[in-house]
């Protein structure tokens, strides 16, 4: 079980430790900062993604218990001048998502606005992937709501082959690379969009991917958080089916995967597009444990009345062991469970609005 | 030669002392610094070479014309003083 969570706001990277007493704050980074990123690697390496607002998007590294260094951040190429139609900017705005690569050394950064960077010397240096930034296709990627501009918010890479990899996009669907990003498909069908008109609400390309998350023991189960419903693959994102059980809500941004079994899977449900708040003003849980065929609602030591936290979609968190799962709201609440999502506690602490949570590797 | 001086702001992240630089134009002087200084440029610039969008650059203590191309003249006595935009939050 991890006993170190790191919690990214927007104005500081909380680092939280597993004490006899429960969970404190162990650590204040980067305050007045907002954090957009964060991984905590085996080893003791953790990164944090700044988005310092004048000053640019930036990636920090800690080593163990030692102390940040800035690294180098992703920097676009230069664009050419016949890709002056391009509806996206060539500029670095946000890194939104932060994976092992699988192999010593490799990240993935996943972008605002759409690119997707790889490093091999642990940060120290990036490439843009060029197959997937080039492809004529991305000039149909849409941006979202507060970024507006495409961004990858998720990256997948397969545990049993680091050149299997699947991205999640705000807008434009899930994309598959089976050789290490030299080329790229777009895989989803079964989804659908109620908001598009009717001829483009199946058209891959028009899914707003909110999240993606994958049972690390059964790599081929995703779950996906949708902005119109919950959606599960057995096929590695090929093919998507809808879980129509879900509920208080069929909205929300987040989910977490078991990391071992296939069939148990977290969202934090809330009322859609107009409002954006928990239904009834109650945060819950949906927890499925069975593939999604029911959902099981859970409240106990969560807010019952006059609650109106959202949380964002990378701000559910679970743990390799499956036991431990954590989210945070944009109201700065923090939940942490140790069975499962059973019941939850709140660490003694008032927090910014929160963007990201991850427990650390062990 | 033109002198840069850089926002107090920037201290939270690197070290940014005033410093004095060759360059016939604001590119070149910028270009002086993050020579010596190289994570400082994804600071100032975005990632084209232009000034980030809420970054302002004024010489003389007039706003820059070029933002883009960082074409504007400086003068060896000039003086250039890189600062942030406001903004609420």
């Amino acid at each position: 079980m991890s006993d170190r969570l790191h919690v990214g706001t927007r104005k500081g990277l909380f680092e939280l430790a597993r004490r006899d007493r429960g969970w404190e704050i162990a650590g204040v980074h980067f305050l007045g900062d907002p954090v957009t990123a964060v991984l905590a690697q085996q080893g003791g390496e953790v990164y944090a993604a700044l988005d310092l607002g004048h000053f640019g998007a930036k990636l920090w590294r800690r080593e163990g218990a030692g102390s940040w260094h800035e690294m180098a951040a992703p920097v676009y190429p230069p664009k050419p001048q016949d890709r002056g139609d391009d509806p996206h900017p060539w500029s670095l705005a946000r890194i939104w998502a932060l994976e092992p690569g699988g192999v010593a050394g490799r990240l993935w950064a996943g972008t605002m606005p759409g690119g997707l960077f790889r490093s091999d010397d642990g940060g120290a240096s990036w490439a843009l992937n060029e197959a997937l930034w080039l492809m004529p296709e991305r000039r149909q990627w849409e941006g979202v709501a507060g970024g507006e501009q495409p961004g990858i918010s998720t990256v997948l890479v397969d545990p049993r082959d680091p050149d299997d990899i699947r991205i999640g996009v705000s807008i434009a669907g899930v994309w598959a690379s089976r050789d290490g990003g030299a080329s790229w498909r777009l895989i989803n069908r079964g989804m659908y969009n109620e908001y598009m008109p009717p001829e483009r609400r199946e058209d891959p390309i028009t899914q707003d991917i909110h999240r993606l998350a994958r049972c690390a023991a059964h790599p081929d189960i995703l779950w996906c958080q949708h902005h119109n419903g919950v959606f599960r693959s057995t096929d590695a994102g090929a093919t998507w089916h809808e879980l129509t059980a879900i509920r208080p809500a069929k909205f929300g941004f987040a989910v977490a995967a078991h990391p071992c079994d296939p069939q148990t899977a977290w969202f934090v449900p809330a009322v859609k597009d107009e409002r954006r708040v928990p239904v009834d003003a109650r945060v819950v849980v949906a927890r499925t444990r069975d593939g999604g065929a029911s959902f099981e609602v859970l409240s106990r030591g969560l807010p019952q009345r006059h609650a109106y936290d959202l949380v964002l979609r990378h701000a559910l968190a679970v743990d390799e062991s499956g036991e431990r799962l954590a989210f945070g709201s944009t109201t700065g609440g923090l939940w942490l469970s140790e069975d499962g999502g059973e019941s939850w506690t709140m660490p003694e602490a008032r927090l910014p609005p929160i963007a990201v949570v991850r427990f650390a590797l062990h | 030669m033109p002198q840069i001086i850089f926002t107090r702001a920037l201290e939270r992240f690197l070290a940014t002392p005033a410093v004095t630089v060759e360059g016939a134009t604001l590119g070149a002087a910028l270009a002086a610094v993050f020579a010596a200084r190289p994570v400082l440029r994804g600071y100032v610039l975005d990632d084209q070479g232009g000034l980030r969008r809420h970054v302002a650059v004024y010489l003389n203590g007039q706003p820059v014309a070029d933002r883009v191309g960082l074409s504007d003249p400086v003068g060896p006595r000039d003086e250039i003083y890189v600062f942030q935009a406001l903004s609420g939050g």
